[in-house]
């Protein structure tokens, strides 16, 4: 098992042909990743990476079987390219785009949300199942195959902790990177509930960041429903008010949404709580051993 | 991007949202012209005198005065007009030095025709991360702060979510207009005002509008007298005209500085910066720095691409701040390779020879993080390696242990108590504090005399002990001849 991506999902590249997009294709390439072909606009019916390139997702939908999209397309194309892969069927969507505008995603996402389709992202390194699938940016080598499912916001943090659990002895079974804007596709709680139903999955590693109540959700949902040891961690326990820390997600804006507050209440829900980012792989460790 | 009062009303009225008239005034001269003007269009001898900074709270450090004739227009324009005006929102608050107020806007009195009959409403229009959707929020109870009405009467305070395919709904104008309790003209009056600023939300892509007071005044009409408005940064492209308001002046000079060189930096209070890549990956080391004893002294996300050059650019960014007492870069190579860094963090370090005179701690991890390791040990710099984040965390520690400042000629083991508790316990921190501030810190010992201290010191923190040494010779109980 594993969620979101696997051997045999079948990935396209939007924004293919461009720097980056060919960049990291080739990456996921070597990796072992199914990229079955990618999208740029005007280029369809070329080859490029030894894989075909099409003018539309639909087109990829239908010739390659696309059924995951992975988007490199610029900002203020980004929601376009979004919304074209969800209207043409592809199942799940992940965006690694920064600096989109915040109104184009909120009508990104309400359109996302009316048809069958997860989206993950944007302002995020993307999903990896370790020894299958790498969707995103993040380097390949720091993953090892195993059963901790790791959710977070923020993109190098993800690797030191990636990096943590492989040195503890344990591995990964999904990575899912939700993105550090305000709006993004999948919130913390809905990714903390896809590998709590995933039977690989034997521990869960939340990391949240200052900005925003998607990690209070996620600790009540896991509080409720949760089967697995959570260990969590959120940045920014010393930034001040009102100042936005990199990520356009990661502003304090209220009482509730600075990281001893989410902390508390992670804390409250059963989550194992670590306050210094050094030990999340041991805390992992220690908890499954429980 | 946060604009000024003047300018969100300026953009506001281009969406045919009503607003309390005003004329921008960078002097004396300029704000009797102004007065002068809106006295003869408002046909009232009542105007407002309104500090420009990007800070709220601007009436409870005496920032806006109604003048109600020529000579208080002169006496208020002349205060405000270059004070350091301190409001709750300012650099250290009310007890803070204030931001320096360069422009004022003269406004009509809203208030008039009839002063009894006025009402003052809440209203702002923002993106709600929760629900993913615009939200218009109001209140009736206006013309204080939001989030205490919040508190006391939640009640009072009622949002309204808005389709984000459809838009705001008549329906839904109507409610805030009922809700409100208005009726007639008023009633009509604010339909249109949600309807045209919810317009403007969208249309110039703000990310915050607040109309904190929205005026109903005597003829029903309503007017935004007060705005607060933040555009979206990444929206700005389709805005170009927009541009051009930002405005430098009211930001920090170094963060201004270090956008320029594409590097994310906010300034903090503490004592060890840091560089980073990666904004999480940042915040996160800021708390290790807190976790180590320390406190970080910035934020700052040097990207992707972390060469000698941008490792050049951040070093002597962090090192403009005077309180950085040790600096810990902390990056996670994955498509960046370590030893990259490594070279770049070297050849930064050469090329600033004797600048850099704190401790230096590099945590390297990620791809060839064994050779990155090996050049640094390697290079026979002043600099501390690490492989793991917590062993970076322990060098940090032991980084910020105070300094022996006995070894500066004329300090004994009583006058270093008293410097400590001053909070100078490094040789960097006494190499920037200046020979005046000494003697104030040592009043008790008016024995002492610490005019070469700092160049001392300055010395000692760069580690050129032996310079030191042949100096010390020359000098007698830490005195020039």
């Amino acid at each position: 098992m594993s969620v979101l991506v696997n051997k045999d999902s079948k990935i396209i590249v939007q924004g293919f042909t461009g720097k980056e997009g060919t960049f990291h294709a080739e990456q996921m390439i070597e990796y072992g990743t199914n990229v079955v072909g990618g999208v740029t606009p005007g280029k369809g019916g070329t080859m490029h990476l030894d894989r075909p390139v099409f003018d539309t997702v639909a087109q990829a939908v239908e010739r390659a079987g696309a059924n995951v999209s992975l988007i490199f397309v610029p900002p203020a194309f980004a929601a376009d390219a979004i919304m074209e892969a969800a209207d043409a069927g592809i199942e799940v969507i992940i965006c690694i785009t920064e600096g989109i505008p915040v109104q184009d995603m909120v009508k990104a996402k309400a359109y996302v949300n009316e048809r069958n389709c997860r989206l993950i992202g944007p302002n995020c390194p993307g999903v990896i199942t370790p020894g299958e699938a790498k969707v995103g940016i993040m380097p390949g080598f720091i993953h090892r195959k195993g059963t901790i499912g790791i959710v977070s916001r923020s993109g190098t943090l993800t690797y030191e902790a990636v990096d943590q659990v492989t040195k503890a002895g344990l591995g990964q079974s999904t990575c899912i990177g939700i993105g550090g804007d305000p709006i993004v596709g999948t919130s913390t709680k809905e990714a903390v509930e896809l590998l709590m139903n995933d039977p690989e999955t034997e521990g869960i590693i939340m990391i949240g960041e200052i900005g925003g109540g998607m990690e209070a959700e996620a600790a009540r949902w896991i509080k409720a429903h949760g089967t697995k040891p959570v260990v969590g961690f959120i940045a920014g326990q010393t930034a001040p008010k009102g100042r936005k820390m990199g990520h356009a997600g990661a502003i304090v804006g209220g009482h509730d949404d600075t990281a001893e507050a989410k902390m508390e209440i992670m804390r409250e829900c059963g989550i194992h709580v670590v306050s210094s980012p050094a030990t999340i792989g041991a805390t992992m460790a220690a908890a499954l051993k429980k | 991007m946060n604009l000024h009062e003047y300018q969100g009303k300026e953009l506001l009225a281009r969406y045919g949202v009503p607003v309390q008239q005003g004329i921008l005034a960078h002097t004396l001269e300029e704000a009797v012209a102004a007065y002068e003007k809106i006295k003869q269009d408002s046909g009232s001898p009542f105007a407002v005198v309104k500090a420009q900074i990007h800070a709220g709270g601007r009436g409870k450090g005496g920032g806006v005065k109604l003048a109600k004739n020529m000579d208080d227009l002169k006496t208020h324009a002349g205060n405000i007009l270059g004070m350091m005006l301190k409001t709750p929102q300012t650099p250290g608050g009310m007890e803070g030095l204030g931001k320096l107020v360069r422009k004022i806007i003269i406004t009509e009195d809203a208030y008039k025709p009839n002063f009894e009959s006025c009402k003052e409403y809440y209203i702002s229009v923002l993106t709600d991360r929760d629900s993913k959707r615009n939200v218009i929020v109001y209140s009736v109870k206006g013309g204080m702060d939001i989030e205490a009405v919040a508190e006391e009467t939640p009640e009072l305070v009622h949002k309204e979510f808005v389709d984000p395919q459809l838009g705001l709904q008549a329906f839904q104008a109507r409610k805030i207009a009922f809700n409100f309790g208005l009726q007639g003209e008023a009633f009509k009056n604010m339909m249109k005002f949600v309807t045209k600023l919810y317009d403007a939300f969208v249309k110039s892509d703000a990310t915050l509008i607040e109309i904190n007071p929205c005026m109903h005044n005597g003829l029903d009409e309503m007017i935004a007298v007060d705005t607060k408005m933040s555009l979206d940064d990444n929206a700005l492209f389709r805005h170009k005209d927009l541009i051009a308001w930002r405005d430098k002046d009211e930001e920090d000079p170094m963060e201004v500085e270090a956008g320029e060189h594409d590097l994310n930096y906010v300034k903090l209070d503490g004592n060890v910066g840091c560089m980073v890549n990666g904004a999480g990956l940042a915040m996160a080391t800021m708390d290790v720095i807190k976790l180590s004893g320390g406190e970080p002294a910035n934020f700052l996300d040097v990207g992707g691409t972390a060469d000698a050059q941008r490792v050049e650019q951040a070093f002597r960014l962090i090192l403009k701040d005077p309180n950085v007492e040790a600096i810990l870069i902390n990056i996670f190579g994955g498509i960046v390779r370590c030893d990259r860094v490594a070279n770049g963090v070297v050849e930064a370090y050469k090329n600033m020879g004797d600048e850099i005179n704190v401790p230096i701690i590099v945590r390297l991890q990620g791809t060839n993080a064994d050779i990155a390791k090996q050049i640094i040990d390697e290079s026979g710099l002043n600099v501390r390696s690490a492989t793991l984040l917590q062993e970076a965390a322990e060098e940090v520690a032991k980084a910020l242990q105070p300094d022996d400042l006995t070894k500066i000629e004329g300090i004994g083991p009583k006058i270093q108590e008293a410097l400590n508790e001053a909070g100078i316990k490094s040789y960097r921190k006494l190499s920037v504090t200046s020979a005046e501030q000494l003697k104030e810190i040592l009043k008790s010992f008016p024995m002492a005399n610490p005019s070469t201290w700092s160049q001392q010191a300055d010395m000692a923190s760069k580690g050129k002990w032996e310079e030191l040494r042949e100096w010390q010779d020359k000098l007698i109980g830490g005195v020039e001849k």
